[in-house]
């Protein structure tokens, strides 16, 4: 006879405890939806990431120009002459006062609005081109040793290329974005044509519809997944190439703040640099995660 | 020529690799407006690609179809299609699905809206006019293929497999609605299928083909599709009759795919 009692919801949460389904299951190894949350784990593991560095600073293990300390350290115990700001109190004043006069969101923003707009280009050329070499062969045969060539080269190795065209303004920037997201969206796009069951074509021209409707009504639908799976992909790749390019060259934006800071040896700043592009790269990933859900619930359901 | 009819149709396939497969050899078929064809045999035997040929999706490599004396030369409105499965539209709901012929066609909100409604009452839908298809079970969705061929007012309407991913009891009941169906609205039906049983009940006209070359093999004329219309589906399948011409079309499958497999001792 199992036992009956069960555990209490925090537990389970927590991950203490295994859910009421998974503790009557007897094959757990190898059963990946047997394995819980083990979210009391995760608590530890920040908890402890969190105190080692408030510890090796406070103790004096790491040079701040190595590593910077969590907080300022001055306790009422404490000799004032030891003060220092922390990465926390650094975060607060670049949030009310900025960064060499720039507020600390002019930089997020412009960071992000660079990657949006970069995204924006290339999905309205790259879904077109895409859609045409899906569904023309002279259009697949132009463009196909441009896309098989451009498309193994990582969008960092045409910085170069795109300082000397374009300098390094806003200009080059959204060049250079835009290039990192075309090719994405374009093969996104193909995929999405090809993946068409022809059952549907067939379908839609027995219903009596015609090619623009076709087009229109099934095969532009059928490719909305990969479609937004392309977006999602770009902005991370844009993402990344983009913090590569401000740390490059740039006067605004979250790269080229950090590179700034480098050389005045403000290592909290380039650490809070760090935390903010992963931070902000988790929330649009997390985004376009939620629209996908809700502009595509179809997903997968064919 | 009033009806479909299938012109001594032949098909053959180059393969890449230069090589040819005869996969129909002079097809000749005709069916009068309002007949119900059942078309039945082992897989191989050509069966969806004559479909494919009179729904206008393939041209046949010799002979001609004609429906109602025009020759077919590709998909039109005029022969409406049911599939296996998978070829709705997921992105729209019940409704919009069933009302996409209509709109296609250019016809106001007004005409379809009633032509919907109306069709969802006919496979009894019409609570789930506005579920998006994908939550709908096979059979629903099954239900709203029919209901979107219908909306067109074809002359044919061709079922390739439509019940084929369905479970049995399920089955049953679709057996049923189309027989149904087809009383009501006296369409010509062409049904393909790989159950004996299905092709006995449903087919007023049963067409039974070999394969390699796909070919005519043996065609019966069969009286259990009207009586289904009134009567009893399970007690007509336990009829006499049913069974016994069920087992001779068994044994006429079971020996022709011994021949293919060279009479060996395949179980």
């Amino acid at each position: 006879m199992a036992d009956r009692k069960q555990p209490s919801k925090l537990a389970v949460w927590l991950g203490v405890a295994d859910n009421p389904f998974t503790r009557q299951k007897t094959v757990k190894f190898g059963d990946a939806s047997a394995v819980n949350s083990g979210r009391l784990w995760s608590v530890a593991t920040v908890a402890a990431l969190l105190f080692a560095w408030w510890a090796v600073t406070r103790w004096g293990l790491l040079d701040p120009i190595f590593w910077p300390p969590l907080d300022g350290g001055l306790y009422p115990w404490d000799n004032p002459a030891r003060a220092r700001p922390g990465v926390v109190d650094r975060f607060a004043s670049l949030v009310v006062e900025g960064y060499r006069n720039v507020p600390l969101w002019e930089h997020v923003w412009t960071s992000v609005r660079r990657v949006l707009l970069g995204v924006l280009c290339g999905a309205l050329a790259g879904i077109p081109l895409g859609f045409a070499m899906g569904l023309n062969s002279v259009a697949r045969g132009l463009l196909d040793p441009v896309v098989e060539f451009i498309r193994p080269i990582p969008p960092l190795a045409l910085i170069p290329l795109v300082i000397l065209w374009l300098g390094i303004d806003e200009a080059a920037k959204t060049f250079l974005l835009f290039l990192a997201a075309l090719f994405i969206m374009l093969i996104a796009a193909r995929a999405g044509v090809s993946s068409v069951r022809i059952s549907k074509v067939h379908a839609a021209y027995s219903l009596g519809a015609s090619k623009p409707q076709v087009l229109r009504y099934v095969i532009l639908p059928n490719a909305l997944p990969e479609i937004f799976t392309g977006l999602r992909t770009s902005m991370g790749v844009c993402w990344g190439t983009l913090v590569a390019a401000e740390l490059v060259a740039a006067d605004q934006g979250v790269g080229s703040m950090m590179m700034v800071a480098k050389n005045f040896l403000q290592t909290d700043v380039v650490v809070i640099g760090i935390i903010l592009i992963g931070v902000i790269g988790f929330t649009i990933e997390m985004l376009m995660r939620a629209l996908e859900v809700w502009l595509i619930p179809w997903k997968g359901k064919g | 020529m009033n009806g479909l009819v299938i012109d001594d149709v032949s098909m053959i396939f180059t393969l890449p690799d230069g090589g040819e497969v005869h996969a129909l050899q002079n097809v000749s078929l005709h069916l009068e407006p309002g007949e119900l064809m059942a078309v039945l045999g082992p897989s191989g035997c050509g069966k969806t690609t004559l479909l494919n040929i009179i729904a206008g999706f393939l041209a046949p490599t010799a002979g001609q179809v004609h429906l109602n004396g025009r020759q077919v030369t590709g998909p039109h409105k005029e022969r409406g299609m049911v599939f296996q499965q998978g070829a709705l539209f997921e992105w729209m709901t019940a409704a919009e699905n069933v009302g996409f012929g209509p709109r296609m066609g250019g016809a106001t909100r007004a005409e379809i809206a009633a032509k919907v409604g109306h069709l969802l009452d006919v496979v009894a839908l019409r609570e789930f006019a506005d579920e998006p298809v994908y939550r709908l079970s096979g059979g629903m969705q099954q239900r709203v293929a029919l209901a979107r061929c219908l909306a067109n007012d074809p002359d044919v309407i061709l079922m390739d497999e439509p019940l084929g991913a369905l479970d049995a009891l399920t089955r049953e009941k679709m057996q049923g609605l189309v027989l149904k169906l087809w009383k009501d609205t006296g369409k010509t039906i062409v049904l393909i299928t790989h159950s004996v049983e299905e092709a006995l009940f449903l087919g007023e006209r049963l067409v039974v083909m070999a394969p390699r070359p796909g070919r005519i093999h043996k065609a019966f004329a069969l009286p259990f599709a009207d009586q289904g219309v009134e009567g009893d589906t399970r007690a007509i399948k336990i009829q006499p009759d049913f069974i016994a011409t069920r087992e001779e079309i068994l044994t006429m499958i079971w020996e022709m795919e011994e021949e293919i497999m060279g009479g060996g001792n395949t179980g």
